[in-house]
């Protein structure tokens, strides 16, 4: 076998000499107290009101400040750019914006920036996908009709005061809605948004701590610190790169060979191994996520009195501890709610609420779904989609703890959709035969993002058209309910409405996760998983 | 030769009419688009319904498919759903994977040529077996496997490069990439170069040039080697299209924002625009590839003659 060695030693030779050339060819992208960080590319433009998932969330976190901000750390709204709020009625509120800050191109930001931008972002014309964020001010109707055209082209209910003041009319009661305004959809817009809008998206300007120096669509880009930031968070690094990643394993993979300093998506193959890989630089904190299977009540077979039963003893055959434990390595922790452990027990988070309908019980779980008469249509399909995260491996797990419980190997399937998109055309043309997988990621810390977005009577988020008037009726007490206690509870009243009628199984708690390398102190994920980017320091 | 070309580009336009009709097609079988651009959380009825007008979805198929085509002719290839035109994303990803295709097909020529040429003139050598063996080694491997493992020993546990590539995506940063995309075949170019050596070895112009005295360098080179290529070049042409649409899993493992990337987040997101003009582009470079090939066949073999 002489050949073989010989052909061995010419191949790593020749290798060699190439790897060469590949390290001669890269080069960094940190430089001194800045950072890099995973990315993927936003679905839509980057406008506040059109943003509504993670990645294009994380850019507006950096470069805006709104009203309100949400403390990383406890979850609650302080004020950022309002310097007061008050109502006399919980339904008119007059707005007053802080003296003193600016845009990063120098324009100060009046109350005209915050109606304007919000005009913006409710208007039909726009396709903003967060234009709903603003359908409780008064006059929405018009600007958003839900069919046919506008006939309005400003929100009736907003009216500029004075240079730094304006009010907000909404068309009912809601004492939370100040607390609301730290979502990004309200964020204040400068002239240049209007005027020069394309020039805008190619690089957004904000309010935030820091600013865009480069933007190349699809694969970078770059911010740096604004030195003349007045807000009380400055950025305590020198400035931030964002990589697109179409693959977080290769994030992960440069994270460990020290290519990429913050990977804020582990991979679930990662998780058995990240401890030790990363030497103690992992974090594993609530987000606030909530995993759910709802049901297709537009299905007459799902409606029924029997099907609620049934519905609770499938809750009960699922053995969550297990599922997480195994297939999620404690990233996501069992539900024992319809919320998230984020908002702390004075926000509505009620551990437990859910009681012995959560709880693992095979033959409590046999006993109700026998009581009801049995799984309608005989077999239980949870539909999914494939493509993304790893659903198959715990609706697979979910159907085998079902089946195990029932005593039948033939009693759950899973049922994937090969893409998100047709997911969610299925979902949206009510198609859904049975459960289906639903996520609820929040757009604030409040009980009621987790409710009525959810379960209210015909709801933006209502997938399964659940309807029941006693739910509607507690919501809009809870909403009308000007003490913050006492709104909690009728809104976890409305949530014990839920509980009873099992409208959706609370599947687990998701965390979120990050790892980085030595370079990097103080990372931390605010409640919405997103780092805190400001506060991490370099070097 | 010209009548000859004249005619093969004309038959390519039915062809490229019936191609990007199927792609068309399949695509719009995958459901609405619109669900898909508006992710986990369903856009209010007014708004999908605006969106379906702005994007010309709200028309029946086979006149979204006449715009299309009336677009594509006029260079405009339609804007993707998060308002970047297609023919940006093209202009940011071809000159990516044409320089990853460069690289592999590089390394099928010179090392696959190389290693096939050496063996075949050396059958049942132990050399042979050994890359007979390593090739069947390659061939049998997935893709992703030796690209994760080639990324893990050499960019992490050893650190010779970095494991993605950057957004710049030079051709340095690209050998690697390239060895990994143009592995398999690599490993057949080899092997069908050595059965054709090894076949024409014996044969009779071979056996004559030998006799007239010329030099064993220039009996390889010129006669040998330039008769045996025509099946290889007829390999390596058609998997230059091969290569540039094949390459995801490839750009996925090293992070490289190519043709590959676009067309899976294309397929993904359901955005049609993307998938149809990529796949458009595609099709014609596989076209022109073959034509190629044909065309070269005449000048490594001057006894074919095309009219």
């Amino acid at each position: 076998m002489r050949g073989p060695t010989r052909a061995g030693r010419a191949a790593c030779a020749i290798g060699a000499a190439l790897m060469m050339a590949g390290c001669g060819g890269g080069g960094g992208f940190g430089g001194a107290g800045v950072l890099t960080s995973s990315w993927g590319d936003p679905q839509n433009p980057l406008e506040p009101a059109d943003t509504n998932e993670v990645q294009g969330g994380k850019v507006l976190d950096m470069i805006f400040r709104g009203l309100k901000k949400y403390d990383p750390r406890t979850g609650r709204a302080v004020n950022m750019l309002a310097e007061r709020i008050s109502t006399p009625d919980s339904r008119t509120f007059t707005v007053t914006v802080k003296d003193g800050w600016r845009f990063s191109n120098g324009e100060p930001v009046t109350a005209r920036s915050f109606v304007d931008a919000w005009n913006y972002g409710a208007s039909l014309r726009n396709n903003q996908r967060n234009a709903y964020f603003f359908g409780y001010i008064d006059g929405y109707d018009k600007v958003h009709p839900g069919s046919g055209r506008q006939s309005a082209d400003t929100l009736s209910g907003l009216r500029v005061t004075g240079p730094r003041t304006f009010t907000v009319r909404l068309d009912q009661k809601f004492a939370g809605f100040p607390d609301t305004l730290g979502y990004a959809a309200y964020a204040p817009l400068p002239r240049a948004f209007f005027t020069d809008h394309a020039g805008w998206l190619r690089k957004p300007i904000g309010n935030g701590p820091y600013q865009i120096a480069s933007y190349s669509k699809g694969s970078a880009m770059t911010l740096k610190k604004w030195n003349g930031y007045p807000g009380p968070d400055p950025a305590r690094n020198e400035g931030v790169t964002l990589l697109v990643y179409t693959d977080s394993n290769t994030a992960y993979t440069d994270v460990l060979a020290g290519n990429l300093d913050l990977v804020d998506d582990v991979p679930a193959t990662q998780l058995k191994n990240v401890r030790t890989d990363l030497d103690g630089r992992y974090i594993n904190t609530p987000a606030g996520i909530l995993q759910t299977l709802a049901f297709p009540y537009y299905d007459p077979k799902w409606n029924t009195e029997g099907a609620r039963k049934v519905r609770t003893g499938l809750s009960m055959a699922i053995d969550r501890a297990q599922i997480t434990e195994t297939i999620f390595r404690r990233t996501r922790t069992p539900a024992t709610d319809w919320t998230s452990p984020v908002l702390g027990t004075a926000g509505g988070f009620q551990a437990g609420l859910c009681g012995h309908a959560c709880d693992y019980d095979p033959a409590g779980a046999r006993r109700l779904i026998r009581e009801g008469g049995g799984i309608p249509g005989g077999r239980l399909k949870i539909t999914y989609n494939a493509d993304t995260g790893s659903h198959k491996q715990w609706v697979d797990a979910v159907c085998n703890s079902i089946n195990n419980a029932l005593g039948n190997d033939k009693a759950c399937v899973g049922n994937p959709v090969g893409t998100f998109a047709d997911f969610r055309n299925q979902i949206g043309q009510h198609r859904m035969s049975g459960p289906f997988r639903a996520g609820w990621q929040m757009d604030y810390p409040l009980i009621q993002n987790f409710l009525q977005p959810l379960y209210y009577t015909d709801a933006s988020s209502n997938d399964g058209k659940w309807s029941n008037k006693r739910f509607d009726r507690l919501v809009d007490q809870a909403n009308a309910e000007t003490d913050r206690a006492a709104s909690v509870r009728l809104f976890q009243e409305a949530e014990k409405v839920v509980r009873d009628n099992m409208a959706a199984i609370p599947l687990w708690y998701q965390n979120g996760s990050a790892g980085y390398t030595a370079r990097l102190s103080h990372v931390a994920l605010n409640p919405f998983s997103v780092p805190v980017y400001n506060e991490i320091k370099v070097g | 030769m010209g009548r000859y070309v004249a005619r093969r580009l004309l038959q390519m336009v039915p062809v490229f009419i019936g191609a990007t009709l199927l792609i068309f097609l399949m695509v719009n079988v995958m459901g609405d688009p619109i669900a898909g651009l508006c992710g986990e959380r369903a856009c209010d009825p007014a708004t999908a319904a605006q969106l379906k007008r702005e994007f010309g979805l709200d028309q029946p198929l086979w006149r979204q498919y006449v715009t299309y085509m009336g677009n594509v002719f006029t260079g405009n290839f339609g804007t993707a759903f998060n308002g970047q035109p297609v023919t940006e994303l093209m202009a940011a990803a071809f000159p990516v994977t044409v320089r990853l295709t460069v690289v592999a097909i590089l390394f099928e020529i010179v090392v696959g040529i190389a290693l096939g040429v050496v063996t075949g003139l050396r059958r049942g050598h132990p050399v042979d077996t050994g890359v007979l063996l390593a090739t069947l080694v390659v061939i049998s491997v997935p893709t992703f496997v030796t690209g994760l493992l080639l990324q893990l020993l050499l960019g992490v546990s050893w650190g010779w490069i970095r494991p993605s590539v950057s957004p710049a995506a030079g051709f340095g940063e690209l050998i690697v990439p390239g060895l990994v995309l143009a592995s398999v075949s690599l490993a057949y170019v080899t092997r069908l170069t050595r059965t054709t050596i090894a076949e024409n070895k014996r044969a009779d112009y071979v056996r004559t040039a030998t006799a007239k005295g010329l030099p064993r360098r220039r009996v390889i080179t010129r006669h040998l080697l330039r008769n045996s290529l025509i099946p290889v070049v007829t390999f390596i042409g058609t998997d230059i299209g091969a290569l540039m649409g094949g390459a995801i899993v490839t750009e996925r493992i090293f992070n490289i924002h190519g043709v590959g990337y676009q067309l899976y987040q294309g397929i993904l997101r359901q955005n049609t625009q993307t998938v149809v003009g990529f796949v458009t582009v595609l099709v014609l470079v596989f076209l022109l590839a073959n034509l190629l090939v044909d065309l070269l066949y005449a000048v490594l073999d001057p006894r074919i003659r095309y009219a």
